[in-house]
């Protein structure tokens, strides 16, 4: 025990002084935030610092009136449309709206012409604006006040609640679900792959250096791996730790001055509707809260903290049996199938199936079997998923990492002393049989 | 110190040792002697108990051995190694560490050697800043810093510019005065013939000989002498090849039966005789010879 303790110090010591480690653990959570800063830097600069565009519009109608906005201003000049092309060719207008002569049943032949590409919030401005006041027209055509229209038009919301078995109700929303679902398990999926990784690496390095003929005259090879592994997995959990810490406290600072820019916003997205839509209203905020409020944290981030790390110990296990049976890096790409191949399953099965229906058949097989479990079950645990089902999928994650663990150890300790051969998957399975 | 009792391990259809008897009294350095292949890493392997032998027993200090024994074995092998990316202090005291010293233990007695092979000013260099010679000496401090009364050495020499084999030469000889056993696997016979007490030789998986080095040669002697003969007074019989060198004849003769005074009589009606001296083979001819031998049969 004492052993196996040294060689997680040393694993662990290892890699956390190296500067690698502190530079990605550093950048890594600067990345997040700094490109949301950066994005809403330029979006703030765009608005304050650009020109008016000034856009020509020749109706042939005589019967659109576009309101300009901060970004955009609209000429009504009663040009041609060969004015209208001279006027943006010498560089006095941004560009100009072509709408000919058309039936409003169909309104065909509307056209843009600028010097440049124009961007896709002004075509859809445009298209927004130009079919509301065709519709408007219609409406009024066929009788209709549009005013009355405009208020009869409602907003719904439906809100979900969850009743339990004592009656009590927690508000819930999919989209919060699914957005936790999504992140735990995509971190897990990363985890085991980076981590995983880092044990083949470290392996292959004792292997192919010869230290670990030294080794292993000191210490039992299952014991050096299960150093190994463990050494690993705290450093992994160290950079996570740091990286919760770090993201919680610049997100916190960023959209705290974004807090302060948030009027100006608001009113931005007030005035064009479209966008807007695609944003909760204020009103929902309350909701929101509301729903992560419902949520049953402790649950999620316990069943997160196992799924992690027993993931992770399954996963591991059997990226030290491949890098003990091969001499190099390059030579693990034949053995790594029976890895990668259950992890991009469980990653693909946890956006088809387990996120959209965490209840279906599928979800739950994913959920249960040991090989996806810890990145499918993270999708359902999010939802809320019955102890029994979660019982039963910790259960067989553990017996899954035990046995993993013992395969492994046995490929591991003939693996490591084996030089010159490159073996197949028929020698792995020899060495599992032929060792005591 | 060890006792080693017909020791078989395979793998699989292959035999790696048949019935290995050894014993290696304590204080003695004893060779292990056998070309490529022929068992040697499998039995050092087993005895650090890297693996285990199907059959056979293994005795140190008349126990049956056991994981308490790791500590007192130290072991450098053939292939040697350490972590590139760890700084020289470091890794001797994992290793130390690993072969049970306390923290406190293992830094006097890093010290004490580091200073020994004044290589003191290294401690804080990565093992990837320093020259093979150097490291070879990191590698020959983590095999015996735990004191271990057992010490196997694979190949000890290879690897080392002269200077620094000399030095480890005087430290293994200096550790056998302080009463450690040193088993030496080798087949550079020179150094085997100037370190080794002791010798057992394997080949093909099975002990073709042991002893000590004198009585290895004893029973090799081939009774065959080297003869210079001047002032001819007959002519020498032809079958006795002779090389001429200013009027001296050297050549070989065997017994044949004779003793050798018979024979030494029997060269003095040729002339004078200037030498006649016994042959006795080197290790190296013992070596070839039996390798050969055990090939054949």
């Amino acid at each position: 025990m004492d052993k196996i303790w040294l060689v997680i110090q040393r694993e662990y010591l290892a890699r956390v002084k190296k500067k690698s480690f502190l530079l990605a653990t550093l950048i890594t959570p600067l990345i997040f935030p700094a490109i949301m800063g950066i994005f809403v830097w330029i979006s703030l600069e765009d608005e304050g610092g650009e020109a008016l565009r000034i856009i020509e519009v020749v109706d042939e109608n005589k019967m659109f009136f576009l309101e300009s906005s901060e970004q955009y201003a609209f000429s009504f000049s009663n040009t041609d449309k060969e004015d209208a092309k001279k006027m943006v060719q010498e560089g006095d207008r941004y560009g100009f709206l072509y709408i000919p002569e058309f039936n409003l049943e169909d309104p065909e032949g509307i056209v843009f012409y600028g010097e440049e590409n124009p961007s896709m919030s002004l075509i859809s401005y445009l298209e927004n604006n130009l079919r509301k006041k065709i519709e408007e027209q219609r409406l009024f055509e066929s009788g209709i006040d549009p005013k009355i229209i405009n208020e009869v038009r409602t907003n719904v919301g439906i809100r979900s609640i969850t009743l339990d078995e004592k009656g009590k109700e927690t508000v819930n929303d999919a989209t919060v679900n699914y957005a936790l679902g999504f992140l735990t398990g995509i971190l897990i999926y990363i985890f085991i792959f980076v981590y995983g990784n880092q044990i083949m690496q470290g392996v292959i390095e004792e292997k192919s250096s010869r230290i670990v003929e030294i080794l292993v005259s000191s210490l039992k090879p299952f014991q050096l791996m299960l150093g190994k592994i463990v050494g690993i997995g705290a450093v992994g959990l160290t950079q996570f730790l740091i990286w919760v810490v770090l993201i919680g406290t610049l997100t916190t600072f960023v959209m705290g001055y974004l807090g302060m820019q948030m009027p100006q916003q608001t009113a931005m997205e007030l005035a064009n509707p479209e966008l807007a839509g695609s944003i909760p209203q204020t009103g929902n905020v309350a909701e929101i809260m509301q729903v992560i409020s419902g949520i049953n944290f402790l649950g999620l981030v316990l069943s997160f903290l196992f799924y992690f790390l027993g993931g992770y110990l399954l996963y591991g296990a059997m990226f030290a049996a491949i890098g003990s049976a091969v001499e190099a890096p390059s030579e693990a790409q034949q053995f790594m199938f029976p890895v990668t191949i259950p992890l991009i399953a469980a990653y693909m099965g946890l956006f088809v199936f387990v996120l959209n229906d965490p209840n279906s058949s599928a979800s739950f097989w994913l959920s249960i079997i040991p090989l996806t479990s810890p990145i499918a079950m993270m999708g359902r645990v999010s939802y809320g998923v019955p102890w029994t089902d979660l019982v039963l999928s910790m259960s067989l994650l553990i017996a899954g990492f035990l046995f993993t663990t013992w395969m492994a150890g046995k490929i591991y300790r003939i693996g490591i002393l084996m030089h010159g051969t490159k073996p197949s998957y028929k020698t792995l399975w020899k060495w599992i049989r032929t060792s005591q | 110190m060890l006792q080693i009792k017909n020791l078989n391990k395979s793998y699989g259809p292959n035999k790696a040792l048949s019935d290995i008897d050894l014993h290696v009294p304590k204080g003695v350095i004893f060779g292990l002697l056998g070309p490529n292949g022929a068992g040697k890493t499998t039995l050092i392997r087993i005895i650090n108990q890297i693996i285990e032998g199907d059959t056979g027993e293994i005795l140190i200090d008349k126990e049956l051995l056991n994981p308490s024994h790791i500590s007192k074995i130290g072991y450098l092998p053939e292939e040697r190694g350490l972590y590139k990316k760890m700084k020289v202090w470091d890794q001797l005291i994992y290793f130390a560490r690993l072969k049970g010293l306390s923290h406190t233990d293992a830094k006097s007695k890093i010290n004490f050697w580091l200073d020994k092979l004044e290589i003191s000013s290294w401690k804080e260099k990565k093992i990837e800043d320093l020259s093979k010679g150097m490291a070879q000496k990191v590698q020959f401090i983590s095999t015996i810093i735990h004191e271990p009364s057992l010490l196997i050495l694979d190949e000890p020499f290879s690897g080392f510019d002269p200077v620094n084999a000399e030095l480890i030469k005087n430290e293994i000889l200096e550790l056998k005065e302080k009463g450690t056993t040193v088993i030496l696997s080798t087949h550079r016979m020179e150094s085997v013939e100037l370190l080794c007490d002791q010798v057992a030789m394997i080949n093909r998986s099975k002990k073709i000989l042991d002893g000590t080095i004198k009585e290895v040669k004893k029973s090799f002697r081939p009774e065959v002498y080297k003869i210079s003969l001047r002032a001819l007074k007959e002519l020498l019989p032809r079958e006795w090849i002779a090389k001429e060198d200013e009027g001296v004849y050297h050549f070989t003769l065997p017994l044949s039966g004779k003793t050798p005074n018979e024979l030494l009589s029997e060269l003095m009606q040729y002339g004078q005789v200037s030498q006649f001296q016994e042959v006795v083979p080197s290790m190296e001819e013992i070596f070839i010879h039996q390798v050969k031998a055990t090939q054949h049969g």
